[in-house]
């Protein structure tokens, strides 16, 4: 987030587009409410009717993957009403020319053809986001899982920088990430392109840099991203393969392809807490620690660095993480000899210019948004104040590409998914938990009535949902939750999956799957096959 | 005597980062509270925060090391395990080269973890081939 969550409850406008903020981020859904009973104007982008689309001033439902024309839409607007922010645009953009160019093709009648968001409804949440002071945009996967993800980033970078809504209390571009420490596993360079803080891997002077640090030979080449290792395990390039703490067969699309990929590796190892479908395919299993288990720190979303700390022993032999890696290292050849979290983290500080000022002794008295690059520096709660990472920022412009799969004659319905409140990404913690599990035990899809007639289904039944890549059985909830020929479900229950049915279409730049939208048909089951209760079929 | 404590700590879940309390008694996690003092939460939790100690002691937790032994996965000692994971990354370093091993680190663990994790990669192997779930 370029600005931090307590800030949220003094916007006067807040716009949230795909993010299901109180299921995904209750308590930033808290400060959400908090700013509309102060009097902020809520506006909601999203395709299905969610808890804080309730609240909302203005909610439109724009059709699935479309946000990109959405958001040209409203900058035409903006421009034509001229209530961008001229002065901003002058002293700290560039490539403004282009995008007002761009922008002559996305008239609110146009966008509303491809939105299905009427020419009004885009007019009215242009004006209210432009013409309030304090503006602030809050978004999650549903921006980013998209085959055109980094374009949706991108045009919500430029509705900021336009109406120059950043560097500003209370305004900014802010992603709501989904995992507690997505922002950490980033910030550690836990990515094929970058060391920790963002360094690429590709610039001469950062790799210097660690090759000192480190007292080793680094590669200049960026490496594999998750999906292109799950192809490289197929094609042979990729042969062995280590995991920890992640459960890609359930988590990751087309779950079909990932078990073929992983079933090729000639050594896999898995660190996890849970026996995951991911660990059973697993040559070695190695039992990790839980969050309560051991000390270290997460990095929230708000770029806070906070502390974990050990209150209880890990179960049986379970060991911590870093201590397993540690083993391993030192066992492989190359001696690890940290001795507790602490010790690594002074590593950190030392190569990774962000985290610089942080120490466990300064951690102790509460987080601290990093950048931090000094011992007295306090933390930077809110990002590009008075110039951009860059230097100037620049404005991108941008056409709307639809989603990679769009519903046809076989496939008429468009999937998508997400989260449900009790639970959690694949429910390896959530389904463990007693009350979460009994507030909600299996799944099931939402079809909007008009749907359910044509099928002849009813809420509570079983019903089959087919994709190009596998099908899966489950319950049926009539709801008018989801807009008519779409159908939500998510990819908590691994025992009839969502992510057996979605798309592995990338997203060219990041690599992202397109899990927001993908082509199914629902079957309704003959009499006999009800009772078999929910089960998941892999083709193939 | 009855040993009580409350270890401050952060939720493990979603990225808000809610600071909490985890109560134990004799060693057992028995409650969950939020901090009051933590600026984001404000003495709040959601359902996923307050009942967060259920999974930790849940029974299906792994207590051992396991290595499949003819398609199945079976219990073995900690040096067993170790041994067998070095000397297979080892062997398919030495055969394929670094660039043939993929890494893939965690949103769920540490800073600490991940930047050992990827030290491990880049150092240990001489590949980038590393990420994570974040897209995901
Ligand atoms: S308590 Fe709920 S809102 Fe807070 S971090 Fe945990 S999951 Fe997120």
């Amino acid at each position: 987030m370029t600005n931090s969550i307590p800030e949220i409850e003094d916007a006067d406008c807040i716009f949230i587009i795909g993010s299901n903020t109180s299921v995904a981020h209750p308590l930033i859904a808290t400060r959400v409410y908090r700013a509309k009973a102060k009097g902020a104007k809520v506006i909601v982008a999203d395709p299905r009717k969610i808890h804080v689309s309730l609240i909302a001033d203005v909610h439109v439902r724009q059709n699935l993957g479309s946000d990109v024309a959405l958001i040209n839409g409203m900058m035409n607007v903006i421009l034509s009403k001229n209530l961008h922010d001229k002065t901003f645009i002058d002293d700290r953009t560039e490539g403004f020319e282009k995008l007002e160019q761009k922008l002559k093709d996305y008239p609110p009648q146009k966008v509303a053809e491809i939105t299905g968001v009427s020419a009004e409804d885009i007019e009215k949440i242009a004006v209210m986001f432009a013409s309030s002071e304090k503006s602030t945009i809050l978004y999650a996967m549903g921006i980013t899982q998209h085959s055109h993800g980094v374009d949706n980033v991108k045009s919500l970078a430029n509705l900021a920088m336009l109406t120059g809504k950043i560097g500003k209390p209370s305004c900014g571009v802010n992603p709501l990430r989904g995992q507690n420490n997505v922002q950490g596993a980033c910030d550690m360079g836990g990515l094929p392109n970058v060391y920790p803080a963002y360094q690429v891997v590709t610039d001469e002077n950062n790799r210097k840099k660690f090759e000192d640090a480190w007292q080793a030979e680094l590669s200049p080449k960026v490496g594999f991203t998750i999906m292109e290792m799950m192809h490289g395990l197929e094609d042979g390039s990729i042969k062995g393969m280590m995991i920890m703490g992640e459960n890609p067969m359930g988590s990751d699309p087309d779950v079909r392809h990932v078990k073929h990929a992983l079933e090729e590796a000639e050594f896999l190892a898995v660190i996890d807490i849970f026996l995951t479908d991911t660990a059973r395919l697993a040559d070695v299993v190695l039992p990790g620690a839980a969050f309560a288990e051991k000390d270290g720190t997460f990095s929230n979303t708000e770029r806070n660095v906070l502390r974990i700390r050990k209150a209880t022993e890990p179960p049986g032999e379970a060991r911590a993480d870093w201590q397993i890696i540690c083993d391993i290292s030192t066992r492989f050849g190359l001696p690890m000899g940290y001795d507790s979290p602490e010790k690594i983290f002074e590593e950190i500080a030392q190569v990774t210019p962000s985290y610089a000022g942080l120490s466990y002794s300064r951690l102790e008295k509460g987080p601290i948004p990093w950048p931090c690059p000094s011992k007295d520096h306090p933390g930077t709660p809110i990002l590009h104040k008075d110039r951009f990472t860059r230097g100037k920022g620049l404005f991108h412009a941008l056409d709307y590409r639809p989603p990679e799969e769009l519903a046809d004659e076989e496939f008429p319905i468009l999937l998508t998914t997400g989260r449900f409140f009790p639970h959690y990404h694949t429910g390896t913690m959530t389904r463990n938990s007693i009350t979460l599990d009994k507030e909600m035990s299996e799944g099931y899809i939402e079809v909007h009535p008009y749907d359910a007639k044509d099928l002849g289904l009813t809420s509570g039944e079983r019903c089959r949902v087919v994709s190009r890549r596998g099908e899966v059985i489950t319950k049926v909830l009539v709801t008018d939750v989801v807009e008519p020929g779409t159908i939500f479900m998510s990819f908590h229950f691994m025992e009839a999956n969502a992510n057996i049915l979605t798309n592995a279409a990338l997203d060219p730049i990041c690599k992202i799957p397109e899990y927001k939208v993908c082509a199914v048909r629902i079957e309704k089951l003959v009499e006999e096959m009800k009772d078999h209760g929910i089960r998941a079929v892999v083709n193939g | 005597m009855m040993d009580l404590n409350y270890v401050r700590t952060t939720c493990p879940y979603c990225g808000c980062g809610c600071e909490m309390l985890l109560e134990t008694v004799d060693g057992k996690i028995t409650r969950t509270l939020p901090s009051k003092t933590n600026l984001m939460n404000q003495g709040k939790l959601c359902i996923k925060g307050w009942n967060v100690h259920e999974f930790v002691h849940s029974r299906e937790r792994l207590t051992k090391p396991l290595l499949k032994r003819e398609g199945v996965l079976q219990e073995v000692s900690w040096d067993e395990a170790l041994d067998f994971t070095a000397s297979r990354l080892r062997e398919i370093k030495g055969k394929y080269g670094g660039d043939s091993m993929a890494f893939l680190t965690s949103a769920k663990c540490t800073n600490e973890e991940n930047y050992l994790f990827q030290k491990f990669c880049r150092v240990g192997f001489g590949t980038n081939n590393i990420d994570h779930c974040a897209r995901l």
